[in-house]
């Protein structure tokens, strides 16, 4: 079956099934994927992450709502990240339940996907899937990582907008200016903004751009100032805010020419990824065996280290 | 890694609001290395019908209590044939009355298990049905 043709004419099953293929690293997909490249680069890729429990699932749910009452409103595909246990390899993807105000819009495709053992906040395959939506003509790809906590950063080479979700009571003043995921935001997200603490969060996270931004003072407008919002996502409060920066921060990608060198640097790393795998197949599958156990045992009775272990094997 | 993982729709259609067993047997599938796609309470069978085409999942479980699943279940399974998803195995857990039973695995539904399955029985039956 020629899911390529089929994904172009808005075939959803032959989507959904391509999708599964290209997570499963099935190497039918691969004609597929070629067939489809061509078709990608549209689509403006949002990414949301933050916290277990801040709310990115309801923020997506309100977010893709609000912008599919737009005029010409694009189609809008939500990629859901959940964990994999590293215990079972087992996983819950419960994303949806936040989202179903959305069913019975034909213009609106979800699809949940475990993080199988990638530590970055999304899955090894993440990039390769959000290819396939752009291809089928999804105008905005919203990408929910994993709760995220502080180095969860591979959100930011994906996506050309990414937005960090807080919530009141997280933190104070010292973890806003840590490296991280406070630093990947282009847009920041106060979400539960009716808790306590609120004014507090607001004051340290603006503090900490601030502090990014001392040279831009009143001529500004040389860089982008990350917006702090404040949402009630389960209430739809704020969520007008949100999509006016999620539009601003597309229309400053490309007068700036960010949008171009976001786009490269995305593809530069994903072709890094793949001739990473491919080297690591490559070896594993030249490797012998016996070779590579002994090797092994004598590294763990200290016989020889890690490193001559290294040079025997990757010669 | 193993390239291939099992897909599970758990699914409450209607309107009974006991999600207890559901999420009992999501978590044993979870713990049993399967990727679970929990929707919720109160799903119409549109609902579940859609999130299956658009998780290509492998199988939908369908928890239901209030005494309705002889409507709900069959509507669930004509949508799935009408997206041309004939090949997802159907199982049902809940309240099934005696009578009821044969009727619902004429119609095509893979498994019903009632209150008390153990959830290693369910697991095992799922794992025979994918061994290649």
């Amino acid at each position: 079956m020629n899911l390529a043709k089929s994904i172009l004419e808005s075939d959803r099953l032959a989507l959904a099934r391509l999708l599964t293929r290209v997570e499963n690293d099935d190497p039918r997909a691969k004609a597929d994927m070629d067939a489809l490249f061509a078709h990608t680069g549209k689509a403006h890729l949002v990414g949301i992450t933050g916290s277990p429990g801040t709310g990115k699932s309801s923020l997506a749910n309100q977010l893709a709502k609000a912008i599919r009452k737009e005029k010409k409103a694009p189609r809008i595909a939500v990629l859901a990240v959940d964990p994999t246990s590293p215990f079972t390899g087992g996983a819950i993807l419960g994303d949806r339940v936040r989202m179903r105000d959305l069913h019975g819009d034909e213009g609106i495709f979800i699809r949940s996907m475990a993080s199988r053992g990638a530590l970055g906040g999304i899955a090894r395959t993440t990039a390769a899937m959000v290819q396939v939506l752009d291809a089928a003509g999804f105008g905005m790809i919203l990408i929910e990582t994993v709760g995220a906590g502080q180095a969860e950063v591979d959100i930011a080479s994906l996506a050309h907008t990414t937005i960090v979700v807080e919530a009141p009571g997280l933190g104070d003043d010292i973890q806003a200016i840590k490296a991280g995921i406070l630093e990947i935001a282009d847009i920041l997200v106060i979400n539960k903004a009716d808790l306590p603490g609120v004014e507090n969060a607001e004051r340290a996270l603006k503090m900490n751009i601030e502090l990014a931004h001392p040279e831009d003072g009143e001529e500004g407008a040389k860089g982008w100032i990350v917006p702090v919002l404040k949402t009630q996502s389960h209430l739809g409060v704020g969520i007008g805010e949100v999509v006016d920066a999620i539009h601003a921060h597309e229309i400053f990608l490309h007068h700036s020419g960010e949008w171009q060198k976001r786009d490269e640097h995305r593809l530069k790393s994903e072709l890094e990824k793949l001739i990473e795998q491919r080297l690591r197949e490559h070896w594993q599958n030249g490797v012998d065996v016996e070779v590579y156990q002994q090797l092994v045992e004598d590294m763990i009775e200290r016989k020889i280290s890690p490193y001559q272990a290294v040079e025997e094997l990757v010669k | 890694m193993p390239k291939r993982r099992i897909r599970v729709l758990i699914a409450k259609p209607g309107l009974d609001g006991h999600d207890r067993g559901a999420k009992v047997i999501a978590r044993a599938l979870r713990d049993a290395g399967m990727e679970v796609i929990y929707t919720g309470l109160r799903q119409t069978p549109e609902m579940v019908a859609e999130a299956a085409l658009q998780e290509d999942v492998d199988l939908v479980g369908l928890s239901i209590l209030s005494g309705a699943h002889m409507g709900l279940v069959p509507r669930v399974m004509e949508l799935l044939k009408k997206n041309k998803q004939d090949n997802v195995k159907v199982f049902v857990g809940g309240i099934i009355p005696e009578e009821d039973i044969p009727v619902l695995l004429a119609k095509g539904v893979t498994a019903i298990y009632g209150p008390g399955t153990p959830t290693t029985k369910v697991i095992e039956d799922i794992q025979s049905l994918f061994k290649q």
